[in-house]
């Protein structure tokens, strides 16, 4: 008994130790940090159901069983995808900020094929039209990549340019286009939706669809084109050192513009996929960027950029989504409710600054004592 | 005896490596104080703690007699303590006058007062002759500026206790000698200094006394005019070490570069930074360029390798026409590079050893299979090279490269460069900032290449390097070859003549 303690606990240490349980924690402190300063808005707005109101943002994703959980990944797999379209990015030092023009546009293909393209079998329609989101949003971002690597413009300034333009020109396109519906001033719903593949009956009366699964299939294939592959092996090597990068004769110009264009279609799809569900969302005729598109750069800071994580993120927002839904129920208003959310995916940003707090923390010493540890300080005293 | 600083008993350990182990460093008021030993022997990190940047396990400092606690960097300026760090730690795009003010700048209402800073400035760069434009860029000045600038920054804040983390190994000779003159000029004044290197003949040159490490261990401190150049270095290393390499003559073979009428523009003022170079590397042969830093150096290695595009004339490899190849093409045709700056261009320093260890072939499929890595043929690869190398790190394969010594990431790159067999080597001051045990692993490396019928192409600022180990000598200058010599028959006043471009011989 004893040995099965001692061994546990210097597993533990070895594990708390890990960077990988570093960056869950910080990823944890900051959440429960953003949690403390919602908490004391709530009692800023209305002090009576603060605690209420608190645990009904928390329990939210549960409040209604597996309906709920349902919804809490419909609302996910968008921001997964524009979380991963950051994330992805980042890993090869670009920051893609136009993951909300990429995510537009994207979401406009596909709804305009999913809508007119009559001339293809409706079974096989979405998957036609999702191919045309990842285009719109790769294209969109192919001209910041490419300003970036044959003229070194940065991709921060074009990507937003590119995301206004996006919004403009779906504004300008839906009402002279045949997806117009004029008396509501938005689309019309696709004829071809992503099939809910029994999903609906796991989760009932939910948004959920098969499009959750082609997130995951994605965060996986991210996962796998950026650990196992020489692609990703070259994109990482010119995101952390473009100049080692060229000494190693890796095209970095190619890097740039192939790793914008993925992040990009990773967006676009992401539009697909929120449009395409059939969950009666549309694509309104307002000047306003869609929010995923900015949520996937909270996730994408959340997750550490990294595709397991930004799941898990992108989750946990969704989550917060939901919860936020029923806080309505005690009378907080949906601002107050977007503005504690906000706080919570605002605080995530200082993950970093939580991760050397506890890189910090444990290099002064503080982990689990072992047997032997304790005897010694005990002598000590 | 009173000593200015007292480092006692100091032992601090890094996961996996106990980088100082009970080390004691006493320093007198106005001497210079060599510390001496090999990569990883546990210097920097010693330094490191004196400078605030890292606080010891255990051990105690006492700043004259009294103990103090160092808890940062700022602390350690205030305590009178300043260090010139290995890889200097200047803002690129700031002018020189900005960065020896920074952090210690004088406001008037918040706007910063530079007049009085710049006479100060001018006034110390005139006593200590240390040449420098105040105006100038960061990013526009040579190394060896660069350096200066680090020197009057300590300077500027009225450091007491300086210290040099491996000065020389970024100098010229010249350069060297003037940085020599400047440290005894200062410890007359009074100060203290202390001389991180693992150059014998410098420490002989300058030093009072050397305190040796070796392995994070103390092992003994000596009054340096009593001590033998091969006495210290028999401690520092802990074996015989030659100091020369050895090195039977050998027929050259067949060019394998040649180099016609290379010419490199870049340089707003118009001016070429390389002309009309021509030159051939035969087989079984190590050419030399020697130089002072900054006479297109640089720019050659970046040419030939395909880094930089070429103007005008032509590059061969082997007989084939490579002027306009990819750095790619020219890697896999059999040229190697081991670059002049590794955190710049030769390593990725985020990636892991073994990452690095595979970054020029990586795409080959001894690696990689329909692009996909195979993890373990890496792994046995790296753990082969860290064997035959014997690269030193903490995790082994998998240690993260920037938390590996400088000499060890050299190694790394070295290992690398010379495992990919190539028929040409260009190596660029393949030994910087590396200990006498290194450097002669190195050039027995290189030495080893050059009897395996390969070309070396040897471009160094080392005289003491290009003396020991060049089969023939070129000097550069302003871009262009001004001399060719037979090291057997030239010294290196002359040569130093040549550097300078004082003299001057047609080249054919």
């Amino acid at each position: 008994m004893k040995k099965k303690m001692s061994s546990l606990i210097a597993s533990l240490n070895t594990w708390t130790s890990s960077e990988g349980f570093k960056s869950f924690a910080s990823s944890l402190l900051a959440i429960l940090f953003g949690l403390v300063i919602g908490f004391v808005m709530l009692l800023f707005s209305n002090s009576r159901y603060a605690v209420s109101g608190l645990m009904a943002l928390l329990s939210g994703g549960f409040a209604e069983g597996m309906s709920s959980m349902g919804d809490v990944l419909y609302l996910a797999t968008p921001i997964i995808m524009t979380g991963l379209s950051v994330g992805f990015a980042f890993k090869t030092g670009l920051f893609n900020i136009g993951g909300s023009g990429q995510y537009l546009v994207g979401a406009f293909t596909g709804i305009y094929i999913g809508a007119t393209w009559t001339f293809i079998p409706d079974s096989i329609l979405w998957i036609v039209a999702l191919l045309g989101s990842m285009i719109a949003g790769a294209i969109w971002a192919f001209i910041p990549g490419l300003l970036k690597a044959t003229r070194n413009v940065n991709e921060v300034i074009t990507a937003i340019m590119m995301n206004y333009i996006g919004v403009y020109l779906v504004n300008y396109l839906i009402p002279l286009s045949p997806i117009y519906d004029s008396t509501r001033n938005q689309t019309v719903p696709p004829r071809s939706f992503i099939p809910k593949a029994g999903l609906d009956k796991l989760f009932p009366d939910s948004g959920i669809s098969a499009a959750i699964l082609i997130a995951i299939a994605c965060v996986v294939i991210v996962y796998i084109v950026l650990n196992k592959t020489t692609f990703g092996y070259e994109l990482k090597a010119c995101g952390y050192n473009s100049n080692a990068g060229r000494y190693a004769g890796i095209n970095e110009k190619k890097c740039i513009i192939l790793s914008m264009v993925i992040a990009g279609a990773l967006a676009g799809l992401g539009g697909g996929l929120a449009h395409l569900a059939n969950t009666g969302k549309y694509i309104s005729v307002v000047d306003v960027l869609p929010q995923d598109g900015f949520d996937g750069i909270a996730v994408a800071l959340l997750g550490l950029s990294n595709p397991g994580g930004i799941f898990l993120a992108g989750t946990f927002i969704a989550y917060l989504r939901q919860g936020g839904f029923y806080m309505q129920k005690y009378g907080y208003v949906t601002e107050v409710i977007n503005i504690i959310i906000a706080t919570i995916i605002y605080c995530s940003a200082f993950s970093a600054a939580f991760k050397s707090f506890i890189t910090k923390a444990k290099t002064n010493g503080l982990k689990f004592p072992s047997k032997k540890e304790k005897k010694v300080a005990g002598e000590e005293k | 005896m009173d000593y200015i600083i007292e480092m006692l008993n100091i032992t601090k350990t890094f996961p996996g490596i106990v980088a100082n182990d009970n080390v004691n460093l006493l320093i007198k008021k106005g001497e210079i104080h060599a510390l001496l030993g090999e990569n990883g022997a546990g210097k920097s990190t010693l330094m490191s703690i004196l400078f605030g940047m890292y606080q010891p396990d255990k051990g105690e400092i006492r700043l004259e007699g009294k103990p103090v606690k160092i808890k940062d960097p700022n602390e350690a300026n205030r305590l009178g303590i300043g260090m010139v760090h290995q890889h200097f730690k200047l803002v690129g795009n700031f002018t020189v006058l900005e960065n020896i003010v920074l952090g210690a700048e004088d406001t008037k209402m918040g706007v910063l007062q530079l007049k009085e800073a710049r006479e100060k400035v001018l006034a110390l760069s005139e006593l200590y002759q240390l040449k420098v434009d105040p105006d100038a860029k960061i990013d526009d000045i040579t190394v060896g500026m660069q350096q200066r600038v680090e020197i009057l920054k300590m300077l500027y804040r009225d450091n007491d206790i300086l210290i040099f983390d491996e000065p020389t190994a970024v100098l010229t000779p010249q350069e060297i000698e003037e940085l020599i003159k400047i440290m005894r000029k200062l410890a007359q004044e009074g100060k203290s200094l202390i001389f991180i290197t693992h150059k014998l003949n410098e420490i002989k040159q300058v030093a009072d006394r050397c305190t040796i490490l070796r392995k994070g261990k103390y092992i003994d401190t000596v009054d340096v005019s009593k001590t033998s150049a091969e006495e210290m270095s028999e401690m520092m290393v802990g074996r015989k070490v030659a100091l020369q390499v050895a090195k039977e003559d050998m027929t050259p073979g067949e060019a394998i570069l040649s180099v016609r009428d290379l010419c490199l523009k870049t340089d707003k003022t118009g001016k070429n930074k390389l002309n009309n170079i021509s030159f051939d590397v035969r087989k079984n042969e190590i050419l030399c360029i020697a130089g002072i830093d900054g006479n297109g150096q640089t720019e050659l290695a970046y040419a030939l390798t395909g880094m930089m595009p070429i103007s005008s004339g032509s590059i061969t490899l082997k007989g084939e026409d490579i002027s306009k190849a990819s750095i790619r093409q020219r890697s896999v045709k059999g040229m190697s590079h081991i670059p002049e700056d590794r955190h710049k261009d030769g390593l990725v320093l985020e990636y892991s050893l073994e990452e690095n260890l595979i970054l020029q072939e990586y795409f080959t499929d001894q690696f990689q299979n329909k692009g996909f890595l195979k993890f373990d043929k890496i792994r046995e690869f790296a753990n082969t090279l860290i064997d035959q190398f014997d690269i030193r790190s903490g995790q082994g394969a998998q240690t993260t490269v920037r938390s590996m010594s400088g000499g060890n990431q050299q190694k790394a790159i070295i290992a690398r460069e010379i495992t990919k067999d190539p028929d040409l080597l260009v190596a660029v001051q393949p030994t910087r900032g590396l200990d006498v045990g290194a450097i002669e692993y190195i050039h027995s490396k290189i030495v080893e290449q050059r009897d395996n019928g390969k070309a070396v192409l040897l471009i160094s600022l080392e005289l003491d390097e290009v003396m020991n180990l060049s089969d023939r000598i070129l000097v550069i200058y302003e871009g262009e070859i001004v001399g060719e010599f037979d090291p057997r028959q030239v010294d290196v006043k002359e040569l130093g003549l040549y550097m300078a471009g004082s003299k001057r011989a047609e080249v054919k």
